[in-house]
């Protein structure tokens, strides 16, 4: 079989702001064979994202392709000048991106879009191209093909829009597909839809194509060969189920390790015997002005209890928009609830931050998801650390000094970060600065909100490992809401299962392979498995699947 | 992300990226900054002293910019002038901005009802016009510096609290500050440490363009005869004193009329090619 795309001896550089120039794809070669789908796995920062776009010829502001050729149907993108470029973009070679909603036009009516690119390039009547996108709308099984595209983007939701951005890449038949994390920001059991609906228009249409992604288990059920990066650099290459079964290269086999965080031994105290540390009672919070019966306009979360015992983990997952973090925010106090009551330690909680006391405030800690937005950017490392100390423990600057030290050794940080600020660090150390902020203030209780969903797998388990070495140390208690089932599976005692803002059931992580509710099998039998075969072998009720998933 | 270096580093001074345009107009600013100071040890006639026979004497070896309407020294004027311009506008433009700044971030943190009286306050004051305004209040207070500096900084605080609560809004939502509430931080805190050092940078080029505009009001009033009495005169007041010499192409008016354009161009391309940090730090 002739490859459809050839790349060899690939260098992109980039340039920084002192003027200095990095090598960020260090020579490297690719082949796609016709009606091949190619994986490029890797974490943030490996360069899966700036090889793809080089099928284009586009390499990103402030990066250049300085060295190898890019073939694509037999045109070296590299040589060809910006106007051939654009000339083949669109009609030869399509993109799918990460976001969807940031990629269409919010003012433009989906169809135009969609349609664009025949317009753009003449490949065909446009009355035609109508006809096509509304066949490729039913092939993506998307609803109510023949009127999805009179609608505006903010009509339908994500995992639809990520489809019909799909339709528009495909709809003048490029030779080769670039998808870039186009499932990341969906949950899983939509994610199991966009997945499917990929891999039929795929395989009808004999694509070929690259796939970018960080997640191994969706990676195996869409591509033919698998491509490791790291640091700009192809660790190994190989079939999807040589990789899966037979990784060689040791950070293959770290990544193939992070997929499935081991359970760690847990005490065997049974969860209700041991003493209670957070008793949440039939709490209920909304936002939105009060209505007439002291009710607001919205309600996120609706008489959700939960128990909290000393030193154990509870788990809150469900999908986005089933009020954990919410609750989460009612349990720190950001948002009062309008109704229940929050009991920590034996004491009622004031229900607003502003109506505890500053001990009662020390000893529940929240962390939040995106440690870009949770630390201030204008504060070093050693401010972000030695505000808590000076606030909660009143310490002078040399002990201060001292307990910044030992807090950096705590979460495994080098001890030299202390006068960085959060912009020079990568996304899992300022992770960890976010954790031993928390832990600064000595709490009893920490609450992770969605603490991984931002980082990459292998870090993700770093940070989960971490997190259970503190707990056996410092005797914490963690409330850990993800969307993320196997990481809540691989620390917490007990889970929680949120469904449009109510609790829906509670079950310890060795009965999860038996849920009773309908939601939650449905929710946990979503969870890409380490299986090529295991999207064509899923069997999901179509009545739940419609009775539970809003597409 | 970790890579090899390609090519050797070139090293920047202080770790900041300046460029050329923004260090000529530090240097000009800098130069009327000395000359405010200096003023008084280095003119070489008294101000009010008439030194030429003629009125709207052109350019010469004794009198550098030749002499104004009255036939005195135009050098010693113009340098005097410096410190009136640049006195009271910086002055007026540090009551302007440290007050609406911190009002500004106020009403960002505490949201609410002091939200609400404060930016419909200061949104009544802005609509009232800023020139009618000063000239109301100078023809009834009458004309001193401390009343020009007062009258620019009431007019320029809306403004000033306008840009500083749009931003301080926007950081006000983010995590870290959620994170300082809850953890029990005052109000004094919330505004030195998390919002302030995140918006300085925004608010201090604003400052500078609003620096810019005090200028050239204080010149108009001058211009009007209602800003610093005679025989002391700010730039303005010697672009109308002189105006007559218009005719002649007095260096009189022209010479004002440039120090006004000089400063104001040399602080805008200044605010705008400020430093920047280099954030590669391997490269230092």
């Amino acid at each position: 079989m002739r490859s459809l795309v050839q790349i060899r001896d690939l260098v992109v550089e980039a340039t920084t702001d002192s003027g200095r120039t990095i090598e960020i794809i260090k020579g490297v070669d690719l082949d796609i064979a016709e009606g091949e789908i190619v994986a490029l796995i890797g974490e943030s920062g490996s360069g899966k994202t700036t090889i793809a776009m080089t099928l284009m010829g586009y390499a990103r502001a402030g990066c250049k392709i300085v060295g190898g050729s890019v073939v694509v149907d037999g045109v070296d993108m590299v040589a060809l000048p910006e106007k051939g470029r654009a000339a083949l973009r669109g009609a030869t070679i399509a993109y799918v991106p990460q976001s969807a909603a940031a990629a269409f036009n919010p003012a433009i009516r989906i169809m135009d879009q969609v349609v664009e690119v025949v317009r753009i390039h003449g490949v065909m009547p446009i009355e035609e191209a109508r006809a096509k996108a509304v066949s490729l709308f039913r092939a993506l099984s998307l609803p109510n093909p023949d009127s999805i595209g009179d609608r505006y983007p903010h009509q339908v939701s994500g995992g639809q829009l990520q489809r019909l951005a799909a339709a528009m890449a495909l709809i003048a038949s490029p030779k080769v597909l670039i998808f870039d994390e186009p499932t990341t920001a969906l949950d899983v059991t939509t994610q199991v839809e966009v997945l499917r609906a990929f891999k039929s228009v795929i395989s009808a249409n004999r694509i070929a194509g690259i796939y970018v992604s960080h997640d191994l288990a969706v990676v195996a059920q869409i591509a033919d060969r698998i491509v490791v990066l790291r640091n700009g650099e192809v660790q190994e290459t190989g079939t999807t189920a040589d990789i899966l079964a037979r990784a060689q290269h040791p950070y293959t086999q770290q990544l193939l390790a992070a997929v499935a965080p081991h359970h760690g031994s847990r005490p065997e105290t049974s969860a209700t015997t041991a003493e209670a540390l957070l008793e949440v009672h039939e709490v209920s919070v909304g936002y939105g002005p009060l209505r007439s019966d002291g009710r607001p306009a919205i309600l996120a979360v609706e008489n959700v209890s939960l128990r909290v015992a000393r030193g154990r983990n509870l788990g809150i997952i469900g999908e986005s928009g089933c009020g954990k973090s919410t609750l989460a925010r009612a349990i720190a106090g950001i948002l009062p609830p309008f109704a229940g009551g929050v009991v920590f330690d034996g004491r009622e909680l004031g229900r607003s931050a502003r109506s505890r006391s500053p001990d009662q405030l020390r000893q529940v800690q929240i962390v939040f998801q995106h440690a870009d937005t949770a630390l201030n950017p204008a504060q070093t490392v050693e401010d972000i650390l030695g505000r808590p100390l000076t606030f909660y423990h009143g310490m002078a600057r040399k002990p201060r000094s001292a307990r910044i030290d030992q807090l950096l050794d705590m979460v495994k940080l080098p001890r030299s970060l202390r006068l960085r600020r959060p912009a020079e660090l990568s996304g899992g150390q300022k992770q960890r600065v976010n954790f031993a902020r928390a832990l600064a203030a000595d709490p009893k209780l920490i609450v992770c909100d969605e603490i991984t969903s931002a980082l990459d797998t292998v870090v993700a388990a770093a940070i989960i490992d971490l997190l259970k070495e503190l707990q056996r140390e410092l005797d914490l208690a963690y409330v850990f809401i993800s969307h993320d089932l196997s990481m809540v599976e691989a620390i917490c005692d007990d889970i929680v299962v949120m469904y449009r803002g109510r609790k829906i059931e509670q079950i310890t992580p060795e009965a999860m392979a038996r849920p009773e509710h309908p939601y939650t099998q449905l929710l946990l039998s979503s969870v890409p498995k380490l299986d090529p075969a295991w999207l064509d072998n899923l069997r999901q009720d179509p009545e739940q699947v419609r009775e539970y998933c809003q597409h | 992300m970790t890579s090899a270096v390609t090519s050797t580093p070139r090293r920047p001074r202080f770790g900041y990226r300046i460029n050329a345009v923004g260090v000529a107009g530090a240097l000009i600013v800098l130069f009327w900054i000395v000359v405010a100071f200096a003023a008084p040890a280095i003119i070489p006639h008294p101000i009010g002293d008439i030194v030429d026979t003629d009125y709207f004497g052109p350019m010469s070896r004794e009198l550098w910019l030749g002499s104004d309407y009255l036939g005195r020294d135009m050098t010693s004027r113009i340098l005097m002038g410096a410190r009136y311009t640049l006195g009271i506008s910086v002055a007026a433009v540090i009551i302007a901005g440290v007050s609406g700044v911190t009002l500004g971030m106020i009403a960002a943190i505490t949201g609410g009802a002091v939200d609400m009286v404060l930016s419909r306050f200061l949104d009544a004051l802005n609509s009232i016009p800023s020139k009618l305004f000063s000239l109301v209040v100078v023809a009834a207070v009458g004309s001193s510096i401390p009343v020009l500096i007062v009258t620019m900084a009431v007019i320029y605080i809306p403004g000033a609290y306008r840009f500083a609560r749009a931003l301080a809004v926007n950081i006000n939502t983010m995590d870290f500050v959620v994170v300082a509430r809850i953890r029990g931080e005052s109000l004094f805190y919330l505004i030195r440490a998390e919002i302030l050092p995140n918006i300085i940078g925004p608010v201090m080029v604003d400052l500078g363009l609003r620096f810019v505009f005090i200028v050239l009001l204080l010149s108009g009033l001058s211009f009007l005869g209602l800003g610093v009495k005679p025989p002391y005169a700010d730039w303005g007041a010697l672009v109308r004193e002189n105006i007559g010499g218009l005719p002649y192409a007095a260096p009189a008016v022209i010479v004002p009329s440039l120090a006004i354009a000089s400063l104001t161009i040399a602080v805008n391309l200044l605010i705008d090619n400020l430093p920047t940090k280099i954030r590669d730090r391997e490269a230092s």
